[in-house]
């Protein structure tokens, strides 16, 4: 390599970096405090080491608590947060109800806090914004590939669903039956819970097949999570059937074990839950440090289609280190 | 002799059974339908067994733990531990061989452990097993660092998708262990010896029976018997979860043995009904899954079969059978 690639790399580099830090430098130096839920899923560590990437990338020095699963533990990392003076706070808040004490002491102290991933019932003007995504619009974007994908053919669906009950149950069934409704040559066959795991989505798949004719009736499988969207593959498979090609696959998150299954020709579609909510939530803060803009209450966060088109190799490479 | 062949065949476990099946025809007439597929059996009654299969291996081990009134809570996390450990280690690169008997070593220190608790140092054994319920778990996410831990290993995931003679390799494994369990029990004292610390520890340890031995090794079994079901699970969906493994397995494996007619309050029982007891749950889950309800209703429609086994178990009702059977006799001898 040359003097002068180098050069021109590190200078591309440079501009690459200093658009961030040009945007946003009133973020460098702040001390930020992040109080997330646990690790109890993939999902959650990869949003753990995200909101360090984009805390990093902005230079802010992030305190980082573990929540261990219980709301006592994050009133008292945030209580922590406040008496060390920190310029902003960020709450993935594990359950809706009972903030409101906590969220008006941060207040009195004038430190923004930004909400991740879910909402809280507490006043409008105790936090600054609340990032997340819309579950129902998931489901929406999963059925119109479907829609799209079959054309005018007939297509039986078989839909494994979250845990009975769960927002991200309704809403992502919603979503997709939004899309399909006014399709009629689309038909949801069966539905029935997996409880988002793989080893209930290998059952139940394996159950629909020997009902729906072994397989043979069945068009596509629409999972509202990728776990359940792996073990009705690998029934798929132990049915002699085709995952991708006799059955299509489509389901919502975007781990890394979904593009590999991608890869593999095994899954046609997935909805990327992204676990980047930081990042939106540190450039409402930016905005608001600079001129005092009021961000959007509610910012949605984008919900990416990605099929076999979309380098799956590449996505499972860089989701892998994640945590997921 | 004959009578008594018959009377076997009337008891309320394969009644049930029987019951349940039929609901699941009536509803799904192909449940029965079984084709040959890929070297092997392939339909709705496969699946019950196959699907079946871990709880009747938890059960197995839980039905000596409750009849010397005891209870297992650990078994479920057990498993997550025993698959989480089976897994990282053959993702490590350790043959399969060696990643399995660690597995099953794991899952037999557990059950050593709580028979410790319960038999060494006194504690009740819902709370001595309520330790390794709640800390398993996070051990077993401690092994494998939060992820789901998947891997390719051929050998490994025959354990829990392969086939012997074209039945599932997992059904398979629960068999030969209920006839050897079974053979254990009943063809030497253990079973009696068991049965005698169930209805009581004191008299039966003045009796000469030794009683922290044979608690310690039902807890054992239980634990070794978790660490099967925990490898097979893992194998099956060819990855280690250890958030949903065995979760609530436990409960399971505890009305399976219940079904198969064993009292919590310790003393006789019965292995090839607690598996008996693990079908019938299967055969219900299989049935709802076939039969088209919608998911709100699994819970209820579950509950509500249950009742109905349980209803027919109980004494009350027994009397009334027996009542019945009486007169029946009566007409044979004259």
């Amino acid at each position: 390599m040359t003097i002068i690639s180098k050069l021109a790399i590190a200078a591309s580099l440079a501009t690459a970096l200093t658009s961030v830090a040009v945007a946003q430098d009133n973020l460098n130096g702040l001390v930020v405090g992040f109080s997330q839920i646990g690790s109890e899923s993939g999902w959650r560590a990869a949003e753990t080491s995200v909101t360090k990437q984009q805390a990093e990338e902005r230079g802010i020095d992030l305190k980082f608590a573990d929540a261990q699963q219980k709301q006592e533990n994050q009133i008292k990392a945030i209580r922590g947060f406040i008496a060390q003076g920190v310029d902003a706070i960020l709450v993935a808040p594990v359950v809706a109800t009972g903030w409101e004490d906590v969220l008006t002491e941060a207040k009195e102290a004038e430190i923004p806090v930004m909400l991740l991933d879910r909402g809280v019932d507490a006043p409008e003007d105790l936090y600054l914004t609340s990032v997340a995504s819309d579950q129902v619009l998931e489901g929406r974007v999963a059925g119109e590939w479907l829609v799209k994908e079959v054309g005018d053919a007939d297509c039986k669906i078989v839909e494994l669903q979250g845990t009975v009950g769960s927002t991200p149950a309704i809403n992502r069934k919603q979503g997709f039956e939004e899309a399909i409704a006014g399709h009629a040559n689309l038909t949801i066959a069966r539905s029935q819970t997996g409880d988002f795991t793989r080893a209930k989505g290998k059952e139940v798949m394996e159950g629909f097949i020997k009902a729906e004719n072994g397989g043979a009736d069945i068009c596509a499988v629409y999972a509202h999570n990728d776990d359940m969207a792996v073990g009705a593959i690998q029934a798929i498979k132990d049915a002699g059937l085709k995952p991708g090609t006799d059955i299509k696959v489509v389901s919502i998150d975007g781990v890394p074990d979904i593009f590999a299954a991608m890869v593999a020709g095994e899954a046609n579609a997935t909805v990327e839950l992204t676990p980047n909510m930081a990042g939106p939530a540190f450039d409402a803060l930016s905005a608001f440090l600079a001129d005092g803009t009021a961000p959007e209450k509610f910012i949605i966060t984008e919900s990416k289609l990605y099929t076999p088109a979309d380098n799956p190799q590449g996505e499972y490479d860089t989701r892998k280190g994640l945590g997921y | 002799m004959k009578r008594l062949h018959l009377e076997r065949l009337a008891n309320p476990q394969l009644l049930a059974l029987a019951a349940v099946l039929l609901i699941n025809w009536a509803l799904f007439p192909n449940f029965f339908r079984i084709t040959w597929q890929d070297g092997r059996l392939f339909g709705s009654a496969i699946d019950v067994l196959n699907r079946g299969a871990p709880v009747a291996i938890l059960a197995i081990g839980m039905t000596g733990v409750i009849a010397t009134k005891g209870v297992d809570l650990s078994v479920g996390a057990i498993m997550a531990v025993c698959g989480a450990v089976a897994a990282t280690m053959v993702v490590a690169g350790y043959p399969t061989p060696v990643a399995v008997i660690a597995a099953l070593a794991v899952g037999l220190a557990c059950g050593l452990w709580n028979g410790f608790l319960v038999a060494v140092l006194d504690i009740q054994p819902i709370i001595a097993t309520l330790v390794l319920m709640v800390a398993g778990r996070g051990i077993a996410q401690l092994i494998t660092e939060g992820y789901i831990v998947t891997f390719n290993d051929p050998a490994l995931i025959f354990i829990g998708t392969g086939s012997v003679l074209g039945f599932p390799m997992a059904a398979v494994i629960a068999l030969v262990l209920m006839i050897l369990v079974t053979l254990v029990v009943k063809r030497t004292a253990i079973g009696l010896f068991i049965q005698a610390i169930g209805v009581n520890r004191a008299a039966a340890s003045l009796a000469g029976i030794h009683s922290r031995m044979l608690l310690m090794l039902v807890y054992a079994t239980s634990g070794f018997c978790a660490a099967i079901a925990g490898i097979i699970v893992a194998a099956d969906i060819r990855g280690a979860d250890a958030n949903n493994s065995g979760l609530w397995l436990e409960l399971d494996a505890i009305l399976a043995v219940v079904i198969g007619g064993t009292s919590l309050l310790g003393g006789k029982f019965s292995i090839p009904l607690a598996v008996v007891g693990a079908i019938i749950i299967q055969a219900m889950n299989t049935g709802i899954l076939v039969s088209g309800f919608r998911p709100e209703f699994n819970l209820i429609v579950k509950a509500g079969m249950i009742i109905l086994i349980l209803m027919l178990q109980s004494p009350l009702l027994g009397h009334a059978a027996g009542f019945f059977k009486r007169d029946n006799k009566r007409v044979v001898s004259k």
